[in-house]
């Protein structure tokens, strides 16, 4: 029965950790499947966690700190955007300058605002998004198996995190089946073509950014309101990154990438389960060594099980008309 | 480079542009102090006055700016290599490991051997918490940008584990190592100094400045002096021209890689055993993404990494004197103004160029294509 309840909370927070994750890789994916390659996701998901948390705290409102979240990447986004497809910058640099802008910006925002050292107080349960109970969870608590699994894993999550399970789908369905979906797979693999066609490569960038402003935006909203209920500095702490190698596990495709988040999740949430664990054979683990694990991993996926892939043949290449 | 058909003289190119793009930068970062309620000049002349305005300040300047030359080359090598190297950080940490390693091993003998043993143990570290990367990137196409950043992560956590544990303080409560035998500590400027008879106020300035200068000319001489940094650069802006021509582009990376982490590694040298004489968690504060701002606004060149890393250590020194006067002035705004800097210099060296070109009058007016 302790087993099942072992796997019940972890399940239960494999879910809770991979949903900034896949939102900031469902983010990454919209941008490099356009062209755009944005190493900028952890700035943008920690501007993002900060803005909605400041937001939610002034108003009062989750909501407006959506709004705020949401905004923040956007901007940020469409700056990313204006380097790259503009002014045909070095994207790599631009999204490591906006993360490291961000990373010094946001602490001095909240120091400033709210003067408790860099950080945002602390949310109450109305100024977040709290857990949705599902109707009967508690009823159907005891119910083995199928009621553990029902309100345990599946009830009670944050709004975000099922919106989250929603949005996969639907970006597969706006990048396989709609037309703008075509188009801007199209730019990110040929841009030349889409040009020729009389669609603006430019045009097409820029709302993929807008897109991926909006997804990374939720990843950071979620972080700091639904996952958490204040902002402090460097609360992303590298899960933008873990995205980007997600997706990349991933193949730059929709449902592969959430399944490597979910596998990067349930890591996470395995390694924060065996801290401080005796261990049979081994022993207890040092707290450093499982702090590692998500990364290691990382390394390991990307050198071991994707070899050598094939990126969007333009992603991170600026378009130019006059060849 | 649709902007770059017709050339701007040369002074226009590497120091009116990057002057312009780095005053870009200063005035979005003074319109965030002017939001804060600040004063961006009396910020300006505040961080000054801390940076240059007494011997103490140019001391802890160039102390900083000591760090950021490491890093900076650093950056660049790996870049003239064609790749972006964003684990300077984790490096550094090994770098410091390894030396500390060094320094016990010799115990307290003499500087002439405890010295030369550190600088190896700090780029040997350095250099092989590279080569994973590099030996990824170069085997099996993974993308080193991601594989550096998780080695940043790796490499704090291996640091933590040493210093609460085997190398932690006997007796010791923090994230530290005991002190350093007496005769690994490098000398300060400022003694040199006396030695010459030039009275110098005492500062964390040390001879690892003068090692970094060297490190500096080393890496002009290897990349535009020799075969190999040739070979190097090629690989690094044509890589099918690269194999045409009989060059191992794997082995390019590799080695690059090797050499830019072991400049990494170096960094220790200035923070550990030029000033804390201990191991200390965290010690690398950031310092090797500064590297990537250094190296840009440098134009990747050991010149211009230079002059960047001494605007950089100015930044950081001045700006810590300022948080004593303006208290909500604080590094936090540092690394902002930092990121700014890479924008507008590493992110957007062109920015300027239509409207310098135009206002020259060396272009006519271009219409879009």
């Amino acid at each position: 029965m302790e087993f099942l309840t072992d796997i019940t909370l972890l399940l239960d927070s494999t879910l809770r950790i991979a949903t900034p994750l896949i939102l900031a890789a469902l983010a990454g994916l919209v941008a490099e499947r356009a062209g755009v390659v944005d190493i900028g996701l952890e700035g943008k998901m920690l501007a993002a966690a900060f803005a909605a948390a400041a937001a939610a705290a002034v108003t009062g409102s989750p909501w407006a700190g959506l709004l705020a979240g949401v905004g923040a990447s956007v901007l940020l986004a469409l700056l990313h955007g204006y380097v790259a497809i503009s002014q045909r910058g070095n994207q790599i640099v631009s999204g490591m300058a906006i993360n490291i802008a961000v990373a010094g910006l946001a602490p001095t925002l909240a120091n400033y605002w709210f003067r408790q050292g860099g950080q945002t107080p602390f949310l109450t349960d109305t100024q977040r998004f709290g857990a949705i109970k599902f109707p009967f969870a508690n009823e159907l608590a005891d119910v083995p198996v199928i009621g553990h699994l029902y309100s345990e894993i599946l009830s009670g999550h944050n709004f975000i995190t099922y919106l989250t399970v929603l949005l996969v789908p639907l970006v597969g369905w706006m990048l396989y089946k709609t037309r703008f979906g075509l188009r801007l797979r199209a730019v990110g693999e040929n841009p030349e073509a889409v040009d020729t066609a009389g669609i603006s490569v430019v045009a097409l960038r820029y709302q993929a950014m807008i897109i991926a402003g909006v997804l990374c935006g939720l990843a950071g909203t979620v972080l700091s309101t639904g996952l958490g209920a204040y902002f402090i500095r460097d609360m992303s702490a590298g899960k933008g990154f873990l995205a980007l190698a997600a997706m990349i596990f991933g193949k730059w495709k929709p449902v592969p990438t959430l399944l490597a988040c979910l596998l990067f999740g349930f890591v996470d949430a395995l390694q924060g389960r065996l801290q401080g664990v005796e261990l049979p054979l081994v022993g207890e683990i040092p707290v450093q060594i499982t702090i590692m694990m998500p990364y290691v991993l990382t390394v390991i996926i990307l050198a071991g099980f994707v070899g050598k892939i094939q990126a969007p043949r333009a992603s991170g290449i600026p378009y130019e008309k006059d060849h | 480079m649709a902007a770059g058909a017709k050339k701007l003289p040369w002074w226009a190119d590497g120091l009116l542009l990057p002057a312009l793009n780095l005053l870009a930068a200063f005035f979005v970062s003074g319109l965030v102090i002017l939001a804060m309620g600040e004063n961006p000049l009396e910020v300006l002349s505040l961080l000054l006055e801390g940076a240059f305005g007494f011997e103490e300040g140019i001391s802890y300047t160039f102390y900083y700016a000591t760090n950021f030359i490491f890093t900076g080359l650093a950056v660049s090598l790996a870049f003239h290599a064609g790749h972006f190297n964003i684990g300077g950080e984790g490096q550094a940490m090994l770098g410091g490991l390894g030396l500390t390693f060094a320094v016990f091993m010799i115990g307290d003998v003499s500087p002439f051997l405890s010295v030369p043993l550190a600088i190896i143990g700090a780029a040997v570290f350095g250099g092989a918490w590279a080569y994973v990367p590099a030996y990824l990137q170069a085997k099996r196409g993974s993308h080193i940008v991601i594989t550096t950043i998780m080695f940043n992560f790796i490499a704090s956590a291996v640091l933590a584990y040493f210093l609460v544990g085997p190398l932690q303080r006997p007796g010791g409560q923090m994230p530290e190592s005991a002190d350093f035998p007496e005769s690994s500590s490098l000398m300060g400027i400022h003694e040199m100094l006396a030695g010459l008879g030039i009275n110098f106020e005492e500062g964390p300035m040390n001879i690892s400045l003068l090692i970094a200068l060297l490190c500096a000319v080393g890496v002009w001489f290897l990349l535009w002096r020799t075969r190999f940094g040739y070979e190097l650069r090629v690989a690094g802006q044509n890589q099918s021209a690269a194999r045409f021509g009989g060059i191992s582009v794997s082995r390019m990376t590799i080695i690059a890689m090797m050499i830019s982490g072991a400049l990494a590694g170096m960094m220790g040298l200035n923070e550990l055993l030029g000033d804390q004489h201990r191991l200390v968690g965290g010690f690398t504060q950031g310092y090797g993404f500064v590297g990537i701002a250094v190296a840009f606004m440098g134009r990747n060149h050991p010149i211009g990494i230079i002059i960047a890393s001494i605007l950089f250590g100015a930044l950081y020194q001045g700006g810590s004197e300022v948080g004593f006067e303006i208290s909500s002035i604080t590094n936090d705004v540092i690394i902002m103004i930092q990121g700014l800097v890479i924008l507008f210099a590493g992110a957007m060296p062109h920015l300027f160029k239509g409207l310098l070109a135009r206002i020259a009058g060396k272009l006519p007016n271009r219409s879009s294509v």
